[in-house]
């Protein structure tokens, strides 16, 4: 399934899955990704799953890059059914203190607000990857009609919590952080939380994400 | 029970504090973070008779300066690093790779980490932080680890909790060495850049720019010129990592990176030349050497023993 294994520096594999974005490349990915991380190989010290690549960094007191692809090669990877994924609901506040960019978008893609958030609420996304900040979710994909490009120069500050789009894709910055993203509104839920040491993340590979509208009023009930 | 502590009168620039890191959290977000130069923050350990990977307190520019309140404690100070111990009576000016007593009023007054980046303070003691998936490392960016995730702060007091009673002087004689070559593995998009890009990067030198730090480390001098494309799509970055964005000034990842990155990646620094990377300055010169997988093992292994034999002589 590994189109192809490569190293990238002296401590880590590169494993290729193709080049297209799509949910079954990222599947597979996926699958790697978590039946390596149930083998606990000694040595391995972290496994970064991407749309179409799987990276496996090791420490190299332990391991060097013929040892790991050896494994690698010969490992029993996890079946379609035994994935686990669960189907999240992230309420969103458009209100124009969250949406900064959706006259932007309306120019562009040519539709007005309502049928913009018309094809993105209700909709089933899957999460290709999450990470760049802590927790932060890559999901996909956006229709056709919602596809836009980053801004020319990204805000130097995104509030945390803003919901963004850019290309086939949504995301929630997950903390304030510098960033491109056409953000059209904001969610109150967490999505990161560090004191959860076991599972810090809302959302991770593979679950699926449904965005629902809500209110002012009902944005500043829920206090997370 | 008597507390013991140190007043922080001046915190420094970067002031956080620093172990060995932590792993296996990339596929959620969270980089190692961790000591940027591991050699020397194990070494402080071992100068105040601490497992290696205690916490410790790294500094980069400007150290913070300590008043100490409490039982004799040692400490050590490993890096580059200008320091002044003030007792009551008068002042001695101290030596890297080597313990020293505090007594209780005494004041630490890092100066500077001199030609170099970052420093490290360790303490007979163990330093009262807490841990976030088995690491105090601060990661400042999401606020995880020791300090609520946060650098150190002018007035803050920082607690010391079993102290070691049996204070002995350790000493290591050693200079750090400050690098000209910084040995580089091919990148796996290596292809997406012209041929006199891929000249450039091998053949000149770059400077250091100032918009370096915890995170990254950017160069200027000669762009490199991208002829597929300069994006990719969004994959796992590891620290040493050396992307190309769009204005072609080639950025080494550090040990705070962001996870994923869509810029594509020219080459990758070599596990043995990370710690002497990271103590460049701003406004040094740096060149690439290319080197094979194969060299790059056996370099690390050099490495590593030379670190650990370091470690044992103490």
């Amino acid at each position: 399934m590994i189109k192809n294994i490569s190293n990238l520096g002296d401590a880590a594999l590169y494993c290729d899955f193709g080049s297209e974005v799509n949910k079954e490349i990222n599947s597979k990915v996926i699958r790697y990704f978590k039946s390596i991380q149930k083998e606990n190989i000694d040595g391995v010290n972290n496994l970064t799953p991407s749309y179409n690549k799987l990276i496996i960094s090791f420490d190299l007191r332990k391991k060097n890059f013929q040892t790991i692809k050896k494994l690698i090669e010969n490992l029993n990877v996890t079946n379609d059914d035994e994935l686990k994924t669960n189907r999240i609901k992230i309420p969103v506040c458009c209100d124009e203190n969250f949406s900064l960019d959706i006259k932007r978008l309306e120019e562009r893609l040519k539709i007005s607000r309502d049928k913009i958030y018309e094809k993105f609420f209700g909709k089933e996304f899957f999460c290709y990857m999450t990470g760049f900040i802590a927790g932060m979710p890559f999901l996909g994909d956006l229709e056709n009609e919602l596809q836009a490009k980053r801004l020319e120069t990204p805000r130097v500050k995104v509030p945390k919590g803003s919901v963004g789009l850019t290309e086939q894709f949504a995301n929630v910055y997950t903390f304030e952080s510098p960033g491109g993203w056409n953000i059209i509104g904001n969610t109150p839920k967490v999505i990161f939380d560090s004191t959860k040491e076991n599972n810090p993340n809302l959302i991770n590979p593979g679950d699926v994400v449904i965005f629902e509208q809500i209110n002012k009023d009902q944005y500043y009930n829920i206090n997370e | 029970m008597n507390k013991n502590y140190f007043e922080i009168k001046r915190a420094g620039i970067n002031t956080t504090f620093q172990d060995q890191g932590r792993g296996n959290l990339y596929h959620i977000g969270i980089p190692f973070s961790g000591a940027m130069d591991n050699r020397n923050f194990q070494i402080s350990n071992k100068l105040v008779g601490n497992e290696v990977n205690f916490p410790t307190i790294e500094f980069a520019f400007q150290g913070p300066l300590l008043k100490y309140f409490g039982e004799n404690i040692n400490f050590a100070i490993t890096g580059d690093v200008k320091f002044i111990i003030r007792k009551k009576s008068n002042a001695i000016e101290g030596n890297c790779y080597q313990s020293f007593t505090l007594e209780n009023g005494d004041e630490l007054d890092i100066i500077s980490t001199n030609k170099s980046v970052y420093g490290y303070l360790a303490v007979s003691g163990e330093f009262e932080v807490n841990y976030q998936w088995s690491s105090c490392s601060v990661n400042t960016k999401a606020n995880i680890g020791a300090n609520n995730g946060k650098k150190i702060e002018d007035g803050q007091k920082i607690y010391i909790s079993n102290i070691n009673k049996n204070l002995s002087d350790k000493k290591l004689n050693y200079i750090n060495t400050k690098i000209e070559n910084i040995r580089v593995i091919q990148g796996t998009n290596f292809d997406y850049f012209s041929d006199e890009g891929k000249k450039i990067i091998f053949e000149k030198e770059f400077v250091i720019s100032k918009l370096s730090d915890r995170m990254g480390m950017r160069l200027e001098g000669h762009k490199i010129e991208n002829i597929v494309d300069t994006n990719i799509k969004s994959e796992g970055l590891l620290k040493g990592v050396i992307q190309v964005p769009a204005d072609g000034n080639p950025i080494i990842m550090l040990s705070d990176h962001g996870t994923i990155g869509g810029y594509p990646k020219i080459g990758v620094v070599i596990s043995a030349d990370y710690d002497k990377l990271v103590q460049l300055t701003p406004g040094s010169k740096i060149k690439f050497k290319k080197v094979e997988l194969a060299d790059a093992e056996t370099l690390f292994k050099l490495y590593d023993l030379e670190t650990q034999n370091l470690i044992s002589q103490i």
